[in-house]
Parts: structure tokens; sequence; C-alpha cells
């Protein structure tokens, strides 16, 4: 894994499972015949023994989990993000999340990049849904490196951990080095006339839009959320204090996700203007990731526009 | 109170069961009293003859599993969870109360004795089957056992742990139907019948039993046929029940399905127990 190299995250979480599963003896995964789409067969063909192929029964599948996870094993489930958080919501919900089950829950295929699936396998709102489940930790990472630091961190919590993968390729952002905190900001730029604050795999494309700002006299600082639940309050109350303007991105509806938990932090502790970047209110449909994307403005370009507009009226009386 | 196969005494433990279900159902103001009257001598049989458990060690690892799926009928599962001696009956009295150990439906985490949490109908089977196949794989010898409403089987889930249970034939799987013919708004017929029910069951791979779900010899006999039928594959029994069963005036009725009784009505149910 280099700088800039471009690798899916399904890839390098398929990868970590592996590397996982050697460290730790009582970890097993379940998928729900998506496991050439999300790559848990990575593990599936190296642990044949500690892979449960379940068929396509997503509820079922979480609750074989929860009952596995009784007995010390610490199961991953997996299968595309809009099912696992909709078609087995109540399952997660009753059967994890309220018994405080160890599963760790890889929502795969997160928000628009899906193959051309369409609206009925785009999850736009699985962010929203999981972070509003009681004591639920909500994972979006920015690149291959961060996914496989974010499985880590799973492993080492105890309890339910929801981790978001997307499809498609995502450039390589963070060093090796590289640690995933939780509720911890990531500080990827300095700037004092707006806040940009980005979460999954628009952090890249965030980190593009910094520098092309840069260049056009707009100084954006740059926070990286890669956890949504807990989230960096006090990061966010310093940016609205310090600037007064946040923009959030997201590749998630505009409710309930990065940018509505941004807005309920500094509505209530910090009021500044905002602008959230995301999908609005909608289903969407199938066709080419970045002509989609450009639609919502969620491009490299959507970003600095946005950015630029929200920092000339960041004095403006609100 | 040691397991026994004692038909006589086990059947005076279902009725002081029956007896706690209504008194503490009238106490609360609350409770699932239909549902929990039909399973008394389920939980009899099981908690006192058949189940390899001991109260003193709650979490021990080789005990035998036991998930009550239609959670809801948690009344009936605290009156005799604390007769076995996992907490003391006077705790009844905190049924359904702020702070309880013993929530309306319930909580692992909170009530002892309890081996998963439950509530949301049609997920027991899927939990106990991630029992059963954890055993599998740490090579210990416990039994899982799952009740399960008649209603809950409307749900979809039940029939992907059972497809997934019964293909992959996997062992030491025990189901138990409380098959009382009503649920919460109507009689199960009248909403969405499950016949042929048995059939069904086989279908998925299970071997079936059926049994009078409220004679103890039977379900003692039965309960011991499943224990040998399962070292091969998943067993379901369908144990064909009254719900309300033991109060005339409750029998069969759905009314009674998340009732308890008021003061005019205990008094009378009271009188018709103490009558046995």
């Amino acid at each position: 894994m280099k700088l800039g190299e471009e690798i899916a995250q399904r890839t390098a979480f398929g990868q970590a499972l592996v590397e996982l599963g050697a460290e730790i003896p009582n970890m097993l995964v379940l998928d729900a015949d998506v496991g050439p789409s999300t790559q848990t067969q990575l593990f599936g063909r190296t642990y044949p023994d500690r892979f449960i192929e379940v068929g396509i029964a997503e509820q079922n599948m979480v609750g074989i989990a929860a009952g596995l996870s009784t007995l010390g094993f610490i199961p991953w489930i997996s299968t595309f993000a809009v099912f696992m958080t909709k078609r087995a919501g109540d399952q997660i919900r009753n059967s994890i999340a309220h018994p405080r089950a160890n599963v760790k829950i890889n929502g795969a295929y997160g928000g628009l990049p899906t193959g051309r699936g369409g609206a009925t396998h785009s999850a736009v709102e699985d962010v929203a849904v999981m972070r509003a489940m009681p004591g639920m930790i909500v994972m979006d990472p920015a690149d291959p490196r961060e996914a496989v630091a974010c499985a880590r961190l799973a492993m080492d919590i105890k309890g339910p951990v929801y981790l978001r993968t997307v499809r498609c390729p995502v450039p390589v952002i963070f060093p090796e080095n590289h640690k995933v905190e939780l509720g911890k900001a990531v500080k990827l730029h300095e700037g004092k006339d707006v806040a940009i604050i980005s979460s999954g795999m628009m952090t890249p494309r965030a980190c593009k839009a910094v520098e092309i700002l840069e260049g056009q006299g707009v100084s954006a600082k740059l926070l990286h959320m890669p956890t949504i639940k807990p989230i960096d309050v006090e990061a966010i109350c310093d940016a609205a204090e310090s600037i007064g303007a946040i923009l959030t991105v997201e590749n998630h509806s505009i409710i309930g996700g990065l940018g509505g938990a941004v807005c309920e932090i500094t509505a209530e502790y910090a009021p500044c203007r905002i602008k959230r970047l995301g999908f609005p209110d909608i289903f969407l449909e199938s066709g080419d990731d970045e002509v989609l994307f450009s639609r919502y403005n969620l491009d490299i370009a959507g970003i600095v526009a946005a950015a630029k507009v929200l920092a000339e009226r960041r004095n403006d009386v609100h | 109170m040691a397991p026994t196969n004692d038909v006589g005494f086990l059947e005076s433990v279902a009725h002081r069961i029956r007896t706690l279900i209504i008194d503490t159902a009238h106490a609360a103001g609350a409770g699932h009293t239909g549902g929990s009257l039909s399973e008394v001598e389920i939980l009899t049989a099981l908690y006192f003859s058949f189940l390899n458990i001991d109260p003193n060690r709650p979490e021990w690892e080789e005990r035998d599993r036991f998930i009550l799926s239609k959670g809801h009928a948690s009344l009936g599962y605290y009156v005799a969870l604390a007769l076995r001696g996992y907490f003391p009956v006077e705790s009844l009295k905190t049924f359904d109360r702020e702070d309880s150990a013993l929530q309306a439906h319930p909580d692992m985490h909170k009530c002892k004795g309890v081996d998963y949490s439950t509530g949301s109908l049609g997920q027991g089977l899927s939990i106990g089957l991630g029992m059963a196949l954890g055993r599998l794989k740490k090579n210990l010898q416990f039994r899982t056992v799952v009740l399960l409403g008649d209603g809950e089987c409307q749900e979809g889930q039940v029939w992907e742990a059972a497809m997934f249970a019964g293909s992959k034939r996997i062992p030491k799987l025990i189901a138990i139907v409380d098959y009382n013919k009503v649920q919460l708004s109507n009689t199960i017929d009248a909403n969405l019948s499950l016949e042929p029910f048995a059939i069904k069951w086989e279908a998925f791979g299970w071997d079936v039993l059926s049994v009078d779900g409220h004679n103890i010899a039977a379900l003692l006999s039965m309960l011991s046929r499943a224990d040998k039928i399962a070292e091969q594959g998943p067993v379901v029994i369908i144990a064909n029940t009254i719900k309300g069963k033991g109060v005339s005036f409750m029998e069969g009725k759905y009314e009674w399905h998340g009732k308890a009784p008021n003061d005019q009505e205990y008094t009378a149910a009271q009188k018709e127990l103490r009558s046995r």
C-alpha cells in the first residue's frame, strides 16, 4: 500500500480480515452470499472453518453472530450496507446493540458507489440509522489504510461496531503509521477562512479541494472524522468558534449522517454558518459513480465551489 | 431443588408457577398472562427436569442454553427461574417496575439465568442456532433449547433459521413451539394460519414431534426422545397448548394476550386455581 495508490476499500478490508484472523483465533466471519463483493471471500479461502456462509438471509446472519458471541467468538457480519442496516436493522438493534453483543458489522458498498446498482443498492442512510442506535460505534474510514486501521480498532473494542466500507478504488492518503482513535478528528490541513469536515471516501477529494482553494487564496482547515459516533465534539466546536463557517462533506444523505451530527453539536454548543454537502432527500439511481457524485457537488470542483461561497459569507449576520 | 422425573411433584411445581403468574400479574398490573399460562408445563419440564443447569453457576460453560424467543411471556419464565433458585421469589414483586431486573422482556444483563435478551419476535431461533454452532466449534456438549411462540412463526426469520439448521443438520438444537393457537389480536387461524405446520418443519429438514403441552409425563418422554434424535440434527416439538390455561375465563381468549387481571378477576382466578 503506497501513498497515492488507488485501492478499493473492500479489498483492503478483506485483506485486513485475513491478517486479523491470523492474530485472533476466535474471530469468525459471516457473509450473506456477497463474499466476492464484500471481499470476505479472502478470509473464507484462508480460514474455511471460521467462515460461515448463511445464504441470502441477513436477519438469520445477525442472530447466528449474536449466539456465537456468547461463546467468546468475535464474529464479523458482512453484507451490503443498505440491507445490513435496514433488512436486518431490527435484528441488529435487538439481538446485537441492546444485548451489547461483541459483534462487528461491516456495511459494504456504503453510499453511492455500488457498481451501478442504483436506488435499491445505494445505502444513503446507513450512517444515520446506525448512529441513532443506542451505544453503537460508527466508523467511516477515508482510505484503504484507514479501513484496515478501523477493522483493527473494532477488534479492540468490546461491543458492537459498525464499519462502513466503499466499493470503488480510493487513493491511499494516510502514512503507514496512521492510527485511528475513537472520537478523534484527524486534522489534515490548517486554515482560517472556512473549515471543511469530511468523512469516508470524501476525505481524499477534500484534501485535493483544499490545495486548490489555497491556490485561489482561500485558507481552508480540513478535519477528517473517522468515527461518526463517538464524534469529536471539541474539534467541531473549535472549528465553529475560531472560523465560524463549516462545510461538511459525506458520501451519505445530508440527513442524520456527518452533516447532521455536526449541526446537532454546533447548534447546541457553538452556533455557526454551516453547509452540508451530501445527497439530498432522494434515492440515487444507476450510472457512473463520478457523473452522479458531480450532480451533488461531491466532486473536487463541487467541494471547492461550496467552500468558497461559505468562506465569503461566513461573516454575514445569521 | 434437584432435577426430577417425579410427575406428581412436577405437577405441583407447575401449579405453583401458575398461581405465582396470576399473583405477579395482578400485583404489577402488567404482564402477558395468556402466553405465560400456556408455557407453564413446558418450562416446568425443562427447568425442573430436562435442562442440565446450575443456578449457582449461571455462567457455567457446559450448561444447557435456553432462549425464550417469545420474550413477552417473561412472566412465566421469571417465576420458573425464581422457583428454580436463580433469584428470590420475593423479587417477583418488582416485575415490570422501574429499575427491576425483571424487565417486561428478558434482559440477560439484568436478570440472572437469562441466556439471551429477547423481545422482538422471530429472533430467538437464530440466536440459539448461533449457540449450537459455537458449541460445535468449541467441542462442548451442551444442548440448546429455544421456546417459540406460535404467532412469531409468522416471522420470516424463523424460517431462515429453520432452513439453515435443517439444511446443515445442526445437532443438539431443540425448538419447542408453544402452539396455543391464539395471538395478540385474534386466533392464529383467523390471522395467518401456520398449517400444515409439522409438514413445514419437516420440509425444512427438522424432525418433528408433537405433544400435549400441558401433560408433564408426555412432555418428559417427548423431551427425552427429542434429546436422542437431536444428536443427528435439529428437532422441533410442537406442544399443543391452551392460551390462558388454568383460568377458565382466560382460556383461548386473545383478549388475555397482554392483560393482567384486575381485583375482581384476580379473586375469581385465585379461587379457581385453589380448587384444583
